[in-house]
């Protein structure tokens, strides 16, 4: 046994203070503290940095959102497993990221209940709190115009997180909700003063007042320190920064709920209120623009549902002629995105990769060609498609843009 | 096997203890009455049968000038659109601009853009966005009297109403918008079907 192992568990300030001498003597002060140092040679002569109050990520990792003025995508491709660090979570605002004090935030509840209601943020959390794992996707989350897009260029306004928060049927009770209320307005507070209209009895069992993601407080571009969480359904009925919540008998048919959002149909009617995400997949290894040698390449990506859990995925290495089901990552979390993997050995031939997902419903992620069916040439959010990557004889990987095209 | 079944049987009961010492009271008395004074200094929305307009009206001929001034930057000097969403454009006046009848009536034509004209179900949320949103580079700065006269001069040049029609609470309900009949509910329920 080595010495070091019969040392008493306590630390002493004693056994505190020699440490941090024999720290010193090595005198490498600077990288000790930053820990930014390039790796050297070797890591076992010298101490690496001591403990610190906030982690980072190795220098010599650097994933990054990708940025528009309105919206930032998730790296999907550098990511693993199923949650999105919070700072790599997509953003969607209509009006920047607004700054809200937490000591000055109030939620108001009112409209047709009995009791209208003020809440600050430590009134939110008195109240019994539940945690719950799900994605968030944007209605318009789909791009797809060229070869040379990646998987968060394709479909990156899709993210996960743990949410923490109260449930909005404990606050309604709270408030007194009028049995005659069937639909709900959740308001910002940022420059949009974005609104959305809620039908009550859809989204009650499972609508949360979120206050934390992955353990912590709400990020400010998510919505800090209170938004609505939908699971489920298209993200911007997640309203953030709430600030309000009116209880009523009808829809208020605010921008977002009839100009934008909005689904029109090749009968020419237009879809209203189609908030519920339908089951999608992508590939996110190997993808554009990687390069795969001949041999084993494992297939890796999400697949995610707005009505459930996902019941496989099928994947095809030939073009789409035949199907194989994907292995899934336990445990399997409804509308939660969720791991897939598939055993392939590439021969060298060029072909084309693709993933469908099947959900809990029986839904089968379509073609694009099947969506513009039913939905015309000018459909424009809530886009899901089929997608595929080509493989060329040189191994490279493009996304496959000849699948989706109308 | 007796002896795991009593500790299964033992820590069973045990639970159910406990979850009958956690219930939830009823109500948890947590929040503090909201007065009718807060709520309406929040309360902005404007539904489509009017409720929530404030007094205030305007005619096409007064937001002509508020328009050039607050909005052409970003959508045009005529709404052609910009930087910002197209928002005029009244044609095709006989269908949405997708669908059957539309690709009838467009033939070989270009395709036109989605207006307030030819998809925007209700006249009401012209005013309750534009009061809440708009102009981008001071959101929430419209007066009554403004808003009313922007979404006149809006809906006249969508040729919905007439340029010296008066917009305010009691006319703005009434306005009866081109698309309004278009719009279905999601029937999407999950299952085989693709829709």
């Amino acid at each position: 046994m080595k010495t070091k192992d019969r040392q008493p568990r306590g630390v002493t300030r004693r056994t505190a203070l020699t440490t941090l001498s024999a720290a010193a003597a090595l005198t490498l002060t600077p990288d000790l503290v930053s820990g930014q140092d390039a790796p050297p040679a070797d890591t076992t002569n010298r101490w690496g940095r001591l403990p610190n109050t906030l982690g980072a990520r190795s220098p010599a990792e650097n994933p990054r959102r990708l940025p528009i003025p309105t919206s930032s995508r998730t790296p999907l491709q550098d990511l693993h497993g199923t949650i999105t660090p919070s700072d790599l979570h997509y953003e969607r605002h209509h009006g920047g990221v607004a700054v809200v004090d937490p000591a000055t935030y109030r939620l108001t509840v009112h409209g047709m209940v009995d009791r209208p209601l003020i809440f600050t943020l430590q009134d939110l959390k008195r109240f019994p709190a539940t945690t719950r794992t799900c994605f968030l996707e944007c209605a318009g989350n789909y791009n797809g115009q060229r070869e040379e897009l990646t998987p968060q260029e394709i479909c990156g306004l899709t993210s996960q997180s743990e949410w923490t928060g109260v449930m909005l049927s404990t606050v309604f009770n709270e408030v007194g909700a009028r049995p005659r209320a069937t639909w709900f307005l959740a308001e910002g507070q940022d420059a949009a003063v974005m609104t959305r209209s809620i039908p009550l009895k859809d989204a009650i069992g499972e609508a949360m007042l979120a206050y934390a993601q992955n353990g912590e407080a709400l990020r400010p571009e998510q919505g800090y320190p209170v938004r609505l969480l939908l699971p489920g359904w298209e993200g911007n009925a997640s309203v953030k920064w709430l600030r309000r919540i009116e209880l009523a008998d009808q829809p208020f048919m605010t921008r977002e709920e009839t100009s934008k959002y909005t689904d029109p149909l090749a009968d020419g009617t237009a879809r209203q209120f189609s908030l519920v995400i339908d089951a999608r997949s992508v590939i996110t290894s190997p993808s554009y623009p990687q390069t795969i040698q001949k041999g084993f390449v494992e297939l890796r990506g999400i697949a995610w549902s707005g009505r459930g859990v996902i019941r496989r995925v099928e994947i095809s290495t030939d073009g789409g002629r035949t199907w194989k089901p994907a292995a899934l990552q336990q445990p399997v979390l409804p509308k939660a995105l969720t791991c897939f993997r598939y055993a392939w050995q590439w021969d060298g031939r060029p072909t084309e990769i693709v993933s469908r997902a099947v959900d809990e419903t029986g839904y089968v992620q379509p073609e694009m060609s099947a969506i513009q069916r039913v939905r015309g040439r000018r459909t424009r959010y809530h886009l899901n498609p089929v997608t595929g990557w080509t493989i060329g004889a040189d191994g490279r990987v493009r996304f496959a843009v000849q699948r989706v095209r109308a | 096997m007796k002896r795991l079944i009593i500790v299964v049987v033992g820590a069973l009961s045990t639970i159910s203890v406990m979850a009958a010492a956690q219930s939830a009271p009823k109500r948890f008395g947590i929040g503090t009455p909201a007065t009718p004074e807060q709520i309406a200094a929040l309360d902005i929305d404007v539904r489509p049968d009017g409720t929530g307009l404030p007094a205030g009206s305007g005619t096409a001929r007064d937001g002509a000038g508020v328009y050039t001034q607050k909005c052409a930057a970003c959508h045009g000097a005529n709404g052609e659109g910009g930087t910002a969403d197209v928002l005029v454009g009244a044609e095709p006046k006989s269908s949405a601009p997708f669908g059957p009848e539309y690709e009838r009536w467009r033939g070989t034509r270009p395709d036109v853009p989605f207006t307030i004209g030819n998809y925007w179900p209700y006249a009401t949320t012209l005013f309750d966005y534009m009061r809440r949103a708009m102009p981008a580079t001071a959101p929430g700065s419209l007066s009554a009297d403004e808003t009313y006269a922007l979404v006149a001069w809006l809906l006249a040049k969508n040729e919905i109403i007439a340029e010296s029609d008066m917009m305010n609470r009691e006319t703005l309900p009434r306005v009866r918008m081109p698309a309004r009949a278009r719009f279905v509910p999601d029937n999407r329920r999950g299952g085989a079907e693709v829709k």
